[in-house]
């Protein structure tokens, strides 16, 4: 038996001065590689084996030895596994991926699945959306290392818990599609986020009125009516830009709960003002305060997006351009109402204060359910 | 077995500590193997062939502790909102991490304790684990948040108040980590009050007075530490006496700290850099000969081959590029020290060198990442670039042999 075990560890001494790469521990890391070609997408994706096992559990007879006959029998998991980790869409229609071979190599921390997939999309991609989600929930430290083929250039990127998202254009950036893209998206986050309607809202409704001598009067002109929701509006577009591009240029990073939570604060705090006025005049000075903050919570949504790096500022703009179209829509839906109607004996009771009553109670179960995690209403 | 099969098992790895037939006959098996498939070499993506055919080993072989850790983690899978459960499955995968080197660990203690730090109020000892998590990969500012919401919120909590006080040393505020320390003496033992405070002070200008504190610390101790803590004493002790050039007592500590038994890279690695110095390559190979998964110390070992001529240098030369090129990808910059100590003394680039040794140097700044920067500096015969170095080190008075050397030398280059 001695004599076996000096036999195999001169072996390994051969073994290791001639051929094999001394392995590493190092943090996990996958390595995606894609290139477009027309309509299709073609990848490779090395996983780590290891992590693979820590995942799926691919050593059956525990061993602590992952052979080649327990990693075939699972291949149908693991392309499962990764195929459902990675979403591919091509200007925001997904191309849906199949396996086409499993390999092993060696990379510089061990063994690795090497993962060849085709994702066809449905027309030749401009825009490349990419989610990665891929072991987060085993290992926060995974990264995914991106190089994509795309076109003229070869790019980079990271993926993490922070970063599921990426998008990218062909070489050549189509400006006016980036542009036209994300002012649909700045549309859409108004139109589907509730928060900042509720916020307008509860500022837009005391516009055709003025509050004296402890009671709301309706303005007598529409130009004053107008005037006050000019400034509103404008206030809060300044501010919201403000801190939308510092966000975005990475000079300020808040948590998105802190942020979600003081959105839902400026909600109820607006409310409040109209059923005991503080603010009376200046509403354009509490629309910027909270509009700053507002901005950041744009920030979030449009970094989650992913963000075209050559691009960045046609997107900046065009986003702010569609939230602001966005606003302008409440407004005029609001507005000519609230004018129509502010003589009316309900307008000032049910309309102004029964809604912003509604509005801040909305608001309190947003603020509890984003300051504490909790799910009160879905 | 015979002394020489001893032997032989011993150069890889933990055969003889564990001598399990798994643990050496295995590998050996899936390295001859791949060996004669001659597929190791290739590098590219290829099919294996058979079944049987071993491709990976997992870290839970031969290792019972990591087995259990395993389970574990399924059992918090199960109850995931058992804190205390959460708690001990983080905690032993930082030792993990710790003991074998493998910064995997620390990627599931994080999962861990995720649930409990996405919370409003995040229990206090799953920011204290977060912190730690932080300091490992460098995120130094975010560990001390994490260390002073645990400190504001449990006062008494001594490895919050050890950690910050290590964090303060290596970013170099000495005044700030030395109050730390002292912080610590109502709550621990003489001998972690005394190591935290010596090795603060021996930087600060007062390596002799620090050495003698710390050694009459470890003669009043009563013998039952913990074999981590007195590493930690011994390792501290020694790199003092390297840095005032007392080497012999150097010498006796470092082999002290070994003998504790405990695997610990930070030592293997400081042991090493003391060896080098003293132009002892060959027991520098023999010493970290199992140890090439770990960055730091395949960069000692391709330091100590680089001396000795070894044939072995170019593949670890190779090795290395490729391990820091991938950390550059995932933008991992916690081994910039020794990056550009790879840079300088490997490559050879000295511009490159210089520029990762000046970036290093604004993160943290350990008497090695002084070194590195004065080094570069005079290999690229730019002085001005070591400039923080030389007032870091006037403001701070650290007494370092090596460095002093390489400074009086920079000085004379410049007149």
């Amino acid at each position: 038996m001695k004599h076996f075990i000096l036999l195999l560890c001169v072996l390994m001494t051969l073994i290791s001065t001639a051929t094999s790469p001394v392995l590493a521990h190092k943090s996990s890391d996958s390595y995606l590689s894609l290139r477009v070609d027309g309509e299709r997408i073609l990848g490779q994706w090395d996983v780590a084996l290891r992590d693979l096992d820590y995942a799926l559990g691919l050593d059956l007879n525990d061993d602590g030895v992952i052979t080649w006959g327990e990693v075939h029998r699972r291949h149908e998991d693991i392309a499962s596994l990764l195929l459902s980790s990675l979403k591919l869409r091509a200007d925001g229609k997904i191309c849906p991926a199949r396996s086409s071979e499993h390999l092993i190599d060696v990379h510089s921390d061990g063994a690795y699945e090497v993962f060849r997939f085709a994702a066809d999309c449905p027309e030749t991609p401009l825009e490349l959306q990419i989610n990665y989600d891929f072991f987060f929930n085993f290992d926060p430290q995974h990264r995914g290392l991106l190089r994509l083929d795309f076109g003229k250039d070869v790019q980079t990127a990271v993926f993490s818990p922070l970063q599921r998202n990426w998008r990218t254009q062909r070489d050549g950036v189509d400006f006016l599609r980036t542009f036209v893209a994300y002012v649909n998206e700045g549309i859409w986050h108004i139109w589907t986020g509730f928060d900042h309607i509720l916020f307008l809202s509860a500022l837009l409704l005391p516009a055709v009125l003025t509050y004296s001598k402890r009671r709301w009067v309706a303005v007598t002109r529409f130009s004053e009516a107008f005037r006050n929701v000019i400034a509103i509006v404008t206030a809060f577009t300044i501010a919201h830009s403000i801190t939308l591009s510092l966000a975005v240029f990475g000079y300020i990073s808040l948590p998105s709960r802190l942020v979600e939570s003081a959105i839902a604060i400026s909600v109820i705090a607006a409310a409040l003002n109209n059923l005991r006025p503080i603010v009376q005049r200046r509403l354009w000075a509490v629309a910027f305060i909270f509009g700053l903050v507002h901005g950041l919570g744009f920030a979030n949504v449009l970094i989650e997006l992913g963000l075209p790096k050559k691009a960045l500022a046609i997107a900046l703009i065009g986003f702010n351009l569609g939230v602001e179209v966005g606003q302008l829509a409440i407004v005029g839906a609001i507005l000519p109402a609230a004018y129509l109607l502010r003589f009316s004996w309900f307008y000032p009771r049910i309309v102004l204060s029964g809604g912003s009553l509604c509005i801040a109670m909305i608001a309190t179960v947003w603020l509890l359910e984003r300051s504490l995690n909790l799910s009160l209403i879905s | 077995m015979s002394e020489r099969a001893k032997k032989t098992a011993d150069c890889h790895g933990r055969a003889h500590a564990h001598g399990t037939f798994r643990n050496v006959l295995l590998p050996i098996f899936a390295a001859t193997w791949l060996f004669f498939q001659g597929n190791i070499s290739a590098s590219a993506p290829y099919l294996p062939t058979d079944d049987s055919q071993p491709l990976e080993q997992l870290p839970v072989v031969g290792n019972r502790e990591l087995r259990g850790l395993r389970a574990l983690h399924a059992e918090l899978a199960k109850h995931p909102d058992d804190l205390a459960l959460a708690v001990k499955v983080a905690t032993k995968d930082i030792e993990a991490a710790r003991s074998m080197s493998d910064p995997r660990y620390n990627g599931y203690a994080e999962a861990a304790i995720a649930p409990w730090l996405s919370r409003p109020n995040p229990p206090v000892q799953a920011l204290l684990l977060r912190a730690i998590l932080r300091q490992a990969i460098h995120n130094f500012q975010g560990a001390m948040d994490d260390l002073d919401a645990v400190i504001s919120s449990d006062p008494r909590n001594l490895q919050a108040r050890l950690t910050r006080a290590v964090i303060l040393e290596v970013q170099g505020h000495y005044a700030e980590s030395l109050k730390a320390c002292l912080s610590l003496a109502i709550l621990a033992d003489d001998v972690i009050t005394t190591t935290c405070a010596a090795s603060v002070n021996s930087l600060g200008g007062q390596a002799k007075e620090s050495q003698a504190a710390l050694m009459a610390a470890l003669n009043r101790a009563r013998g039952d530490e913990d074999p981590q803590l007195l590493l930690w004493a011994l390792t501290v002790l020694a790199e003092i006496e390297n840095r005032i050039g007392d080497d012999a007592s150097a010498e006796q500590h470092f082999r002290r700290a070994l003998a504790v038994g405990t695997h610990d890279a930070y030592l293997l690695g400081a042991y090493a850099d003391f060896l080098l110095d003293a132009g002892r390559a060959d027991e520098v190979r023999s010493l970290l000969q199992g140890e090439l998964r770990v960055d730091p110390l395949l960069l000692r070992l391709a330091l100590a081959e680089k001396m000795l001529g070894s044939a072995e240098l170019a593949k670890h030369v190779d090795d290395l590029r490729e391990r820091f090129s991938v950390n550059k990808l995932r933008g991992d910059k916690s081994h910039q020290r020794e990056e550009a100590r790879f840079t300088l003394h490997l490559l050879g680039d000295v511009t490159e060198a210089l520029r990762i040794a000046q970036e290093n140097f604004g993160v943290q700044r350990e008497p090695m990442d002084a070194r590195i920067l004065l080094e570069a500096a005079i290999a690229a015969d730019m002085p001005a670039a070591a400039q923080p170095v030389l007032d870091f080190l006037q403001a701070s008075g650290l007494e370092d042999a090596h460095l002093q050397r390489l400074a009086s030398q920079m000085t004379r280059a410049e007149r």
